[in-house]
């Protein structure tokens, strides 16, 4: 049980970067809070396995200090670190059965006997596994030996930290939400700090407390599911995290009003005129874009989706394409229509950040 | 049936792959089966022998039979040597070759040297190499004080014999580990980093089990190669001192071309065939049971 301190943390694959591009892992200050649940949550490539990596010491960083609680681990080999890892495919010892693979952590770390059974017993009911604990795991399906892989992940009760490196990506998509409100349950009743990896942002935002978004190695954002809904402080954020992202458009703003290829919007706050020869941009989520036949910016419809909870409009303002909801008691869509933005949900962002405004 | 027409005239492809079993498998045993149920005395004058020479050979109180015996023992005590030493000094060879870098590509073409030289210019290296009086080994160890003589000392020329073949052979099982070792996701090291594994956990836990596959193939081919070994002791020992390298293969070419004779040789030529079908077939059936049981 631990703080993990990630001081100034980042690496690049085969030695000395030049530039920037060369690292895998840019620099990275944070602090993992004991007994939270995060998720990293990025693209493919984006630097998360790398990072979790440098935490377990599977990778050692290039550069930066890594602490747990006031510890210097940053050249700790894994053995002494005290971490527990889960991969993305089934790591199973063919020779063992059920029980001794979840033993084997334990059983390395020389717990007495007694202690070890009754471990393994625990997490076995945990996983349903309790009736093929005396059989061997080489014969079993994928789900099962990914539920072993866990298991060992979570059978030391002393780590300082549980790893999980897309752990349910290979499991069946109904056993996957059982899976995940067990780690969940797990994660409440043990107190640990656990880290998850995903690529998938339901995943990621039914798991975690805390969610750090990372994007061509980068943490972009870190954030409550909440924060990173409501307040994305990056454009990155605003279309990685939703489904469909956030409608972005270029603009120019003029205090509390925003001109998109000649139409005017309404802001929530006053803002300060940009500098000069940078990017402005406005968002809001097509949550709050809401087409209406009434008032509103015109806009041409497209084409309509009909998501069965939800139906979405997909439209161009003058010649930004962007996605609108459609209210339910809206029937009758024409080829003309009009659209209302949240101004309270309205963000402007230079050069992809998001500048915060003056109340009004 | 479906009542489409049946084209017989697709057995003309199959021809081709006859008629080369013909030549090269089929004849050339039904030559020796034909040896072997019949006695000649020269001249192309055969008679009928029924299975008396395979009596003979499989009785050892007769003196052919105690001769196939003793160098069936033999040859079956050599592959055993062979084995015990190359199998484990393959797989622990493959362990120390590095993973990646320029390293790699340098490792294997030196590993795989031995096996590109042929067989009678190996026999004939290592019968200069192994000479007491001009052969860098043979002189080192005689200097030494040694008693060290391919031609009168039957230890001698056993320790060559395996010597030679662990040199020329044990590149192929370093080879295969190699690749299998390979093949293990790099997950696997991982985890049992985690775990806290030993080294020697990670060994007999991840690296013995998924090199089984591989190790049964390399097993068998070096059995193969070991039971029908000829040219190195045919060059180096010519069978002796005495008739302590005399395995089954040189044997036969002494009782067949030596001796000329037909009939014992072809007996003993499809026991020898029978024994060697046999062990091939005891691997195969090993080699699809670990494939039924999957994801090894």
């Amino acid at each position: 049980m631990a703080q993990i301190t990630l001081d100034g943390i980042a690496h690049a694959y085969g030695g000395k970067p030049r530039s920037e591009q060369d690292y895998a892992l840019k620099p990275l200050h944070h602090v993992w809070e004991q007994g939270m649940a995060y998720a990293l949550l990025g693209p493919s490539g984006c630097g998360k396995t790398t990072l979790l990596n440098i935490i377990s010491g599977l990778v050692i960083p290039s550069e930066g200090r890594l602490l747990f609680d006031d510890k210097d681990v940053t050249h700790l080999p894994t053995k002494e670190r005290n971490i527990a890892q889960v991969f993305q495919f089934p790591v199973i010892y063919d020779t063992m059965t059920v029980a001794e693979n979840l033993a084997f952590p334990l059983k390395n770390r020389k717990l007495p006997r007694a202690a070890i059974e009754r471990r393994v017993t625990e997490i076995a009911a945990m996983l349903d596994l309790t009736s093929v604990l005396n059989r061997r795991a080489r014969g079993l399906t994928a789900d099962a030996k990914q539920k072993i892989s866990l298991g060992r992940g979570l059978v030391r009760s002393d780590v300082s930290a549980v790893l999980f490196d897309e752990p349910l990506t290979v499991i069946d998509p109904a056993l996957k939400w059982e899976l995940r409100s067990k780690l969940k349950a797990v994660h409440r009743a043990l107190d640990l700090l656990m880290i998850y990896v995903t690529h998938d942002q339901i995943e990621a935002l039914t798991f975690a407390d805390r969610v750090v978004v990372m994007n061509d190695g980068k943490a972009v954002q870190i954030g409550t599911p909440d924060d990173l809904f409501e307040r994305p402080e990056h454009t990155f954020v605003g279309y990685f995290i939703g489904s469909p992202g956030m409608n972005l458009m270029p603009a120019k703003v003029l205090g509390s009003r925003a001109l998109v290829d000649g139409a005017e919007l309404q802001l929530g706050a006053v803002y300060p005129e940009p500098p000069k020869g940078q990017r402005v941009q406005i968002g809001v989520r097509p949550e709050y874009t809401e087409l209406s036949s009434m008032a509103g910016v015109p806009v041409q419809v497209r084409r309509v989706a009909d998501l069965g909870r939800k139906r979405l409009a997909y439209v161009t303002l003058g010649g930004q394409p962007i996605v609108a909801t459609i209210p339910p008691e809206m029937s009758s869509i024409g080829d003309q229509a009009k659209v209302v933005f949240d101004p309270a949900r309205t963000h402007v962002y230079v050069d992809d950040i998001r500048v915060t405004g003056a109340a009004p | 049936m479906n009542g489409k027409p049946i084209n017989n005239r697709a057995w003309l492809f199959v021809l081709p792959v006859l008629a080369f079993v013909l030549f090269s498998s089929i004849i050339p045993v039904m030559t020796v089966v034909n040896y072997s149920i019949q006695d000649t005395m020269g001249v192309n004058n055969f008679f009928w022998n029924g299975d008396a020479w395979f009596r003979d050979l499989l009785n050892p109180s007769t003196a052919i039979g105690a001769r196939f015996n003793d160098a069936l023992f033999r040859t079956l005590a050599f592959s055993l040597v062979c084995l015990v030493i190359e199998a484990p000094l393959g797989i622990a060879i493959a362990l120390c070759i590095p993973r990646t870098g320029w390293l790699v590509g340098l490792t294997l073409v030196v590993v795989a040297l031995p096996m590109l030289i042929p067989w009678n210019v190996v026999g004939t290296i290592w019968q200069i190499f192994t000479r007491a009086d001009i052969g860098l080994f043979g002189a080192a160890l005689t200097g030494l004080g040694l008693h060290y003589n391919v031609t009168q000392d039957p230890i001698s020329a056993w320790t060559t014999i395996v010597v030679i073949d662990v040199w020329h052979w044990t590149p192929l099982v370093i080879l295969l580990s190699y690749a299998g070792l390979r093949a293990i996701p790099d997950a696997f090291y991982q985890a049992a980093q985690i775990d806290g594994a030993s080294r020697w956990a990670i060994f007999f836990n991840i690296e013995l089990p998924k090199l089984q596959k591989v190790l049964v193939i390399a097993v068998l081919l070096r059995f193969m190669q070991t039971f029908m070994i000829y040219t190195e002791p045919f060059v180096v020992t010519g069978g002796g001192p005495g008739s302590a390298t005399t395995f089954l293969s040189i044997d036969l070419v002494k009782i067949a071309l030596g001796q000329v004779d037909l009939g014992n040789a072809g007996a003993m030529s499809l026991v020898y065939y029978l024994i060697t079908l046999t062990v091939c077939w005891i691997f195969f059936t090993i080699m699809t049971q670990l494939e039924r049981r999957g994801d090894v």
